[in-house]
């Protein structure tokens, strides 16, 4: 790794994604530093979730460059695109526990897949990275028997299982309630002390992302209209970003 | 005259409320016959007010829908080609295979073995009658045993399981699209052509042929106890009556047939379900066309494969 892939683990440079005549992101740069957490905010549908997957290469772009740790994705193969993804973590909006395994299976299925673990020492590190989260008492429970709020701790913890370097997090409080919000948001602040991972934090929590994050960015019509920590954005003279603030105060 | 008027605006606005659609839209002119945002209707389209939001604006012209098929079986083609291709390549996901056999297959065995019985029952009274009428009583073992082991019993197992397992994979991977868990999948670096598709095809394609034998059993012995029924007569007689001529070429090809309809069940289905939009509404549909399509193609290629064997098997 040369010192600007060390320094800077996520690179996008001008990247471009349509879907039929309708452009969803505009030339977007975006460097994320070492240990740093990008909160990326923006209305519904602008193309934030869009970003995240165009970053795990879950979906192709059309221009642009996307380098992850200093390998450029968008001319990766799918065995090396997977190389890639085995230092990613991912937590999905709705976290995407599969529905036919169990809380522990689902934890253990990127380490029965991708580690030569005993069984035995993939239980132990399945049962760690639950009570990391706070779910070591649910391990026989399927995803339909447990909340939204545990299902997405359960899914933090997979997406944890694999010990990436780079977090990616869409819509981690969407949908839950203030006070199991908060207690992701503290998750997110503890991973962030705890093991010094880059992450980008798609969000429409104007609040929590103020407490997870070095630095928010704002997009708008395809491009980032804002970038920095809070009290920049609330110098910003640009009517939208004011518009946003005011609404989401 | 206003009468009517009032009780056509109360009957718009009944409609409205149930349908959850706003007051001010005015479904008077085509060009209003659409929500806000979505694309214009072109004039060949589907324009009533009250078609399913996924039928409307689309359009239905003998070329557009000849292109979109073109466009199905195109995207087919390259599905299968991926399934293959991830299907020999290792690792492989040998659990998963045996998960998906035990559902596929044993889960599948009593309905296969009911619909075969069935068969065999039907068959022994339909040609009871007609075989004493021809005053060839005597060919009605043969005539149970060839109809069963020749067609009824593969194609009714292929049937049956394009109904049962199509349905289920169409679903199941729909549901798992709509959710993002094959996404999820994707981004832990495992391959879904590999772990859900690949695993299904395979299981299904092994699975048909031993199916196939379970319907075929339970026919034989379902049609010589209706026969009996009727008209008693030993079971090892049946037997010996009813396979006397049976050639080892009358029974391997149209059992090992089956093998290619499990191919086109897990195929279809496992494509069906991997390409579903639209939330539950999407599932919904991806289960239908997983069972509709796949025992379409099952009979159609029942009728080349036929062809086929009796080609080179006589």
């Amino acid at each position: 790794m040369d010192n600007e892939s060390n320094s800077e683990p996520i690179v996008i440079d001008n990247l471009h994604k349509k879907f039929g005549d309708h452009t969803v992101l505009n030339g977007i740069t975006l460097h994320v530093k070492r240990g740093e957490t990008v909160a990326v905010l923006g209305r519904s549908g602008i193309g934030k979730s869009v970003l995240l997957k165009l970053i795990i290469g879950l979906e192709p772009s059309d221009s642009g460059s996307v380098k992850i740790e200093g390998q450029e994705i968008t001319s990766l193969d799918l065995k090396q695109l997977n190389e890639v993804r085995k230092r990613i973590g991912f937590l999905f909006q709705q976290a995407a526990l599969y529905d036919s395994l169990t809380v522990e299976e689902n934890v253990a299925f990127p380490l029965s897949r991708h580690t030569n673990m005993p069984v035995a020492d993939q239980l132990k590190r399945v049962r760690e990275l639950l009570g990391g989260v706070g779910m070591e008492q649910d391990l026989e429970k399927m995803p339909s028997e447990i909340s939204g709020g545990m299902q997405k701790r359960v899914g933090l913890a997979r997406a944890l299982a694999l010990d990436p370097s780079i977090l990616l997090f869409d819509e981690p409080t969407a949908g839950l309630d203030p006070i199991t919000a908060a207690e992701i948001g503290k998750l997110i602040l503890e991973l962030k002390q705890k093991r010094e991972m880059t992450a980008i934090v798609v969000t429409h929590d104007i609040r929590g992302a103020k407490t997870f994050s070095d630095r928010m960015v704002l997009i708008h019509e395809g491009n980032i209209l804002a970038d920095g920590p809070l009290a920049e954005w609330q110098k910003s003279k640009d009517p939208f970003v004011i518009q946003f603030l005011k609404d989401s105060s | 005259m206003k009468k009517v008027r009032s009780n056509v605006r109360i009957a718009d606005l009944q409609i409205r409320y149930v349908l959850d659609i706003p007051a001010n839209w005015d479904f008077g002119s085509p060009a209003a016959q659409s929500y806000p945002g979505d694309p214009p209707l072109p004039t060949n389209a589907i324009s009533g007010t009250f078609a399913a939001p996924h039928a409307r604006g689309r359009d239905l012209t003998f070329k557009s829908i000849f292109i979109n098929g073109l466009e199905w079986f195109g995207d087919l083609g390259i599905f299968c080609a991926r399934v293959f291709r991830a299907a020999v390549a290792p690792p492989y996901e040998l659990g998963e295979l045996l998960r998906q056999c035990d559902i596929i297959g044993a889960k599948s065995l009593p309905l296969v073995a009911l619909a075969g019985a069935a068969t065999g029952v039907v068959l022994s009274l339909q040609t009871h009658d007609a075989l004493i009428r021809f005053g060839a009583k005597s060919l009605l073992p043969a005539v149970i045993v060839f109809s069963i082991i020749k067609e009824s019993g593969p194609v009714i197992t292929g049937l049956v399981v394009a109904g049962r397992v199509g349905a289920g994979i169409g679903a199941e991977l729909g549901s798992m699209k709509v959710t993002e868990q094959i996404d999820a999948m994707e981004a832990s670096a495992v391959d879904p052509y590999k772990f859900l598709a690949a695993t299904r095809v395979l299981a299904c394609i092994l699975m048909l042929p031993l199916l196939t034998l379970a319907a075929d059993f339970s026919g034989v012995i379902m049609g010589w106890l209706a026969n009996t029924l009727a008209d008693p007569i030993s079971f090892r007689l049946f037997l010996d009556n009813g396979f006397k001529n049976v050639a080892f070429s009358d029974f391997i090809p149209p059992t090992l047939k089956t093998a290619f309809f499990g191919w086109i069940i897990g195929i279809v289905a496992c494509f069906q379900g991997m390409r579903t939009t639209g939330g539950t509404e999407g599932v919904g549909r991806s289960a239908t066309s997983s069972v509709v399509l796949s025992s379409l193609f099952v009979i159609l290629a029942d009728v080349v494969l036929v062809r086929l064997i009796l080609m080179l098997w006589g």
